[in-house]
């Protein structure tokens, strides 16, 4: 009884906890504007159960891919697994959903064997951090935060892998002792059967609750840690894939705004029927925190940092500045910094910095060729360029702040039509003299 | 060998001079401001322009009516001037009652594809490359195996037809009905490197960095060992054309559009 009372003090801690965090970052959503109205829930399934449960991008690195998707597809099952430990904590059963026969004993062994699949890649991945230059990590918005909070977490699934593995040890040892049927199958723990090296009962009963309560806690405190880590990806990957651009990643997003005062401008009549003129007026792209869409800032916390995008950018290889997955974590770390202050004094809170400038260069912003490799390559959908060229949109449409080459660009287009300064007049000049043979 | 060549002056058709007579074509051939005014993918428009006559196509092109798509300037940041060029060409596609368009630039392709439906203009919009690749599958297009038969050819996939649009396969499928010495860039299909224009980069100097992303792509391209780097795009062409002039490979290594590669193959 004692059990259950501490167990669900804890919950409640990790519960309160976890809604409070929840409910800072619903009212950061609430600062954002919106990106596109959620539909085609059929083709958003499917999506999700290709790209996030079907790893389909992560399996596009041919070695890192496949491990990743191991450790994915193994949290999935034992998630299943702590599903229980949270009902036996609770009500104080003990594996309890094992009225579940043949389904219990597949979910059971399968999360046995992950436990040793994802322990032996956490290892891999950790010493892959710790040991071997990979560059995809490096750049300069890794700081060393960035770097200790992966290792921090990784060790935190490791040790969630150990607790769990020496939990179903130690149970497995009680049972075959007290030749008592052992609910669940144990493919794994059953071969290091007398690693606690005693028969006593107690001994292994110790060690069983050692390990039940390690990882329980450790679960508890890592839903705790997640949502201000960059591992809140486990979290929120899968619904940034659930709501992901389904559009062609060619295709740009219109700007309904703009649309509205260039048909006001081609047809002035159109003016009655337009908002009034003391509506508040709104900010062409993006400069800060509160002009993001609310995509744009799920991109952001589902982000992990793993730098593909980084890694596949033509004007990174090419030592630019621009570092797609720097304007993503930009995104966040701004909204962190200004969210709190426009939750608390509203829209108009000013704490003299933006999004651009102090964050994200315009050196960074037009270093992009649009090419959509970032894009393509994020496992988890991410769109990077839809914010990249929303804050171009606010340097030209705001500022007018354009290099002065691209503004010659478009005093062509506006005068001739053309990008380049040609009449056009000339425009038929390539059809001249053409001939075709005949026989 | 072929017998002597007889040719006759083949006149491109114009949507304005057609409605004028009355007449009322199936497409309109979107030429964009690169195959107007772009002197190396001139020839690209002719070349397919003949491929037009050759396979009877019924269309015209708008010419002097022709205007920007908006494609840099939107990408640049300028919504309010892409939007203009949009609205007043979608006025002039509705004058001319135009239902299917056929483009070769991967830019105007897309935006005409994806984005002018948002203001109000549908339309079938056809990329050149696919045009090709029905035509040959139909067998109209009666093909010269023997003229790149011995070529060595390497493809490099333009961002707007491949990543922006899931076109991979069919400037391929086109290619190798060519040659049969089809060789992949390490990074190729999903995985190609941009040639470094697109974004409004081609229209302004490039940001600092240690190399020009042509450069590192044209690089790519020779490690291949192909004779000719087949493009499908006019900013593609005029950055791997610049690559290999730089890197004094222009004499040796040809860059070629698919559709001059046809015309070529078509004895145009």
């Amino acid at each position: 009884m004692v059990k259950q009372y501490i167990f669900v003090f804890f919950l409640l801690v990790t519960l309160g906890i976890f809604a409070y965090t929840t409910n800072r970052i619903v009212r950061f959503f609430l600062l954002t504007k919106p990106a596109f109205p959620v539909r085609d829930f059929a083709k958003r399934f499917k999506v999700m159960f290709t790209v996030a449960f079907g790893q389909t991008r992560i399996l596009r690195k041919p070695l890192m891919g496949p491990l990743h998707a191991l450790v994915f597809w193994g949290f999935c099952v034992i998630l299943l697994g702590s599903t229980e430990m949270i009902i036996d904590g609770i009500f104080g059963t003990d594996h309890v959903l094992q009225v579940l026969g043949g389904f219990y004993d597949f979910m059971i062994a399968s999360g046995d064997i992950f436990a040793l699949v994802i322990g032996i890649a956490i290892i891999i991945f950790l010493g892959r951090r710790l040991f071997l230059h990979v560059k995809r990590f490096e750049g300069i918005e890794m700081k060393t935060i960035s770097h200790i909070d992966a290792k921090i977490a990784l060790l935190l699934i490791l040790f969630l892998m150990i607790s769990l593995q020496g939990m179903n040890i130690a149970y497995c040892e009680i049972k075959t002792l007290n030749s008592e049927n052992i609910a669940g199958v144990y493919p794994v723990s059953q071969l290091f059967l007398g690693l606690f090296t005693t028969t006593m009962e107690s001994t292994l009963r110790f060690w069983y609750e050692f390990f039940w309560w390690s990882h329980i806690l450790t679960i508890f405190v890592f839903a705790i840690y997640l949502p201000y880590s960059k591992h809140f990806h486990v979290f929120m990957s899968v619904p940034n894939v659930f709501f992901s651009r389904l559009e062609p990643l060619g295709k740009l997003p219109n700007m309904d705004n703009v649309t509205r005062e260039v048909r006001l401008m081609m047809n002035p009549s159109m003016a009655f029927t337009s908002p009034a003129p003391d509506a508040p007026v709104e900010r062409f792209g993006v400069k800060d925190a509160e002009d993001i869409s609310w995509k744009n800032y799920l991109d952001s916390l589902a982000c992990t940092e793993c730098g593909r995008c980084t890694s596949v950018c033509p004007a990174n290889i090419t030592g630019k500045r621009l570092s797609p997955r720097k304007i993503i974590m930009d995104a966040r770390a701004r909204m962190k910094e200004k969210g709190p202050g426009l939750v608390k004094y509203g829209k108009t809170y000013d704490d003299h910095k933006s999004l651009i400038r102090d964050y994200i260069t315009e050196e960074e912003l037009w270093a992009c060729t649009t090419c959509n490799a970032c894009a393509r390559e994020c496992p988890i959908s991410i769109n990077h360029i839809t914010l990249i060229i929303d804050m171009r949109r606010y340097l030209v449409m705001e500022e007018g702040a354009v290099p002065g080459k691209l503004k010659k660009t478009f005093s062509n287009i506006e005068n001739n039509g053309a990008p380049w300064q040609y009449s056009p007049e000339d425009r038929l000049l390539w059809a001249k003299d053409l001939e075709i043979r005949t026989n | 060998m072929l017998e002597r060549m007889e040719t006759r002056k083949l006149d491109i058709p114009v949507m304005a001079e057609l409605f004028a007579r009355g007449e009322k074509p199936e497409y309109l051939f979107w030429v964009g401001c690169a195959g107007a005014y772009d002197n190396r993918y001139k020839k690209v428009v002719r070349a397919f322009a003949k491929i037009l006559a050759y396979l009877d196509i019924n269309y015209a092109i708008l010419g002097k009516e022709e205007s920007c798509t908006g494609d840099p300037a939107r990408r640049a940041g300028n919504e309010m001037l892409y939007q203009m060029q949009a609205m007043r060409n979608i006025e002039i596609f509705k004058s001319y009652d135009i239902k299917k368009i056929i483009t070769i630039c991967p830019h105007c392709y897309n935006i005409l594809k994806n984005e002018y439906p948002d203001l109000g203009g549908n339309y079938e919009v056809i990329n050149y490359v696919q045009f090709l690749d029905t035509a040959i599958h139909e067998g109209k297009l009666k093909i010269d195996p023997s003229v790149f038969a011995d070529a060595k050819v390497t493809y490099h996939d333009p961002c707007y037809l491949g990543r922006g649009n899931g076109i991979y396969e069919k400037p391929r499928s086109v290619l190798k009905k060519m040659t049969h010495h089809l060789v992949e860039m390490e990074r190729h299909k999903s995985f190609a490197l941009c040639c470094g224009a697109g974004g409004g980069q081609i229209f302004k100097e490039a940001e600092k960095g240690e190399k020009e992303v042509f450069m590192e792509r044209t690089e790519e391209a020779l490690g291949t060992g192909a004779d000719v780097i087949a493009t499908a795009c006019p900013f593609c062409m005029t950055m791997l054309t610049d690559g290999l002039k730089y890197k004094g490979k222009i004499d040796q290594v040809k860059n070629l559009d698919i559709a001059e590669m046809i015309a070529l193959s078509l004895h145009l």
